[in-house]
């Protein structure tokens, strides 16, 4: 059986078969999310430093990924966008940017809860927390570059080029605490070392990573599917849309 | 060659000057980048004297002294090669511990001894349950006495 992938390049044909996925990863994402944050809560030990406080491990790791891996993702259909001219690519890397932002702002956000109780201190300047944070202004800024253009193609190519210009940025944060004397710690989870965690705490985490990914997948589907309405709501199918509503 | 691969040709040539660019710029920053010094780098002369900066290492097992009933405790820094006197007047963080990891932020005075205002704890990425930690360290302590005997 051989699927033409370019049917679905279509912005009308995405939107229907996006509206039929996002239940599922809806679903996937809130089952996962209760069975993460059940290990998370009662299942995994106390850590023998921090005792209780670090289960903010479960929230503030897969949002780091998250924040990271969703730029990787929205510069790639940007530049698919810019380099090909299909218009799909880019509205999915415009409708990836603000859960990408959301994802980059929980992972400061209790990262500075986390710090201030473990550290001592609720921000310091060191490379893995400014690198994450020029990571929140690049979403930021590919965003109100977006919203600032009012040709949509336009916009989508001055968007693609900020989007790719910064996934230099995402290197620079992996590897920061590798790079340079940072007060944030190693990586506990890396794909060439073994984890440095108990088994329990590790597979509650990578549940909720797992979780993240649902909630993203839903969620940016959700938001192509109101841009694909946006852009083509002079067209035909959209009319007929429309009047079936009615 | 078609538009279209001038295209790309073009994005793909600018993606490389960028990022050229940036490890260029960020070979220039390295040593601005730094976040604190060891002792040993201390030792060497290499952190800015008078002026304010960090100190990070491993507090020196056995060094930390309170000051009588006051705040004020010193400390060694070390990196196991070189160590540093510290004094502080303050609340340290909870994880701050004899022969784990801190930075300090602060001067050199002339006697040698570095005046914190800030203490951080700077702690692994290791996580697991107090018995693996407790079991841990009873196989090391045993692995130890093994060689010494």
């Amino acid at each position: 059986m051989s699927i033409n992938w370019y049917k679905y390049a279509s912005p009308a044909s995405f939107y229907f078969l996006a509206g039929r996925m996002i239940p599922y990863f809806s679903i996937a994402a809130i089952v996962l999310l209760i069975i993460g944050l059940y290990i998370g809560f009662f299942v995994a030990p106390t850590d023998f430093q921090q005792g209780e406080a670090y289960r903010i491990i479960f929230i503030h790791v897969p949002a780091a990924w998250m924040s990271m891996f969703l730029y990787l993702v929205m510069a790639f259909w940007a530049g698919i966008g810019l380099a090909f001219n299909t218009r799909l690519s880019s509205m999915v890397a415009t409708a990836i940017a603000p859960t990408g932002a959301m994802f980059t702002f929980i992972a400061l956000w209790t990262g500075a809860w986390w710090g201030k109780p473990m550290w001592g201190a609720w921000w310091v300047w060191d490379a893995r927390l400014t690198s994450e944070l020029i990571l929140l202004f690049l979403y930021i800024g590919f965003m109100s570059l977006q919203a600032a253009i009012d040709d949509p193609r336009r916009a989508d190519k001055a968007g693609a080029v900020i989007a790719l210009v910064g996934v230099v940025n995402i290197p620079i944060i992996y590897f920061s605490v590798q790079w340079w004397n940072t007060l944030h710690q190693g990586a506990s989870v890396s794909v060439t070392q073994s984890p440095k965690m108990a088994a329990s705490m590790l597979v509650g985490m990578l549940i909720m990573s797992l979780a993240a990914w649902m909630y993203s997948i839903a969620m940016i589907l959700m938001r192509t599917r109101v841009i694909i309405l946006e852009r083509e709501r002079h067209t035909a199918w959209v009319a007929e849309l429309k009047g079936a509503a009615r | 060659m078609k538009p279209r691969h001038k295209k790309i040709a073009i994005i793909a040539s600018s993606v490389t000057a960028l990022t050229i660019a940036a490890i260029l710029v960020l070979n220039v920053f390295q040593s601005n980048l730094v976040f604190f010094f060891s002792p040993s780098q201390i030792a060497a002369n290499e952190a800015p004297i008078g002026k304010s900066f960090r100190i990070g290492g491993i507090v020196e097992e056995g060094s930390l002294t309170r000051q009588g009933s006051s705040t004020t405790v010193s400390f060694a820094v070390t990196d196991t090669a070189e160590a540093i006197q510290v004094v502080y007047t303050g609340i340290l963080p909870d994880l701050f511990k004899e022969g784990k990891g801190v930075v300090a932020q602060g001067k050199i005075a002339d006697d040698g001894i570095f005046y914190a205002d800030e203490v951080l704890a700077k702690h692994d990425e290791n996580y697991m349950p107090p018995e693996a930690a407790s079991a841990l360290e009873q196989a090391a302590k045993a692995q130890k006495t093994s060689l010494t005997q």
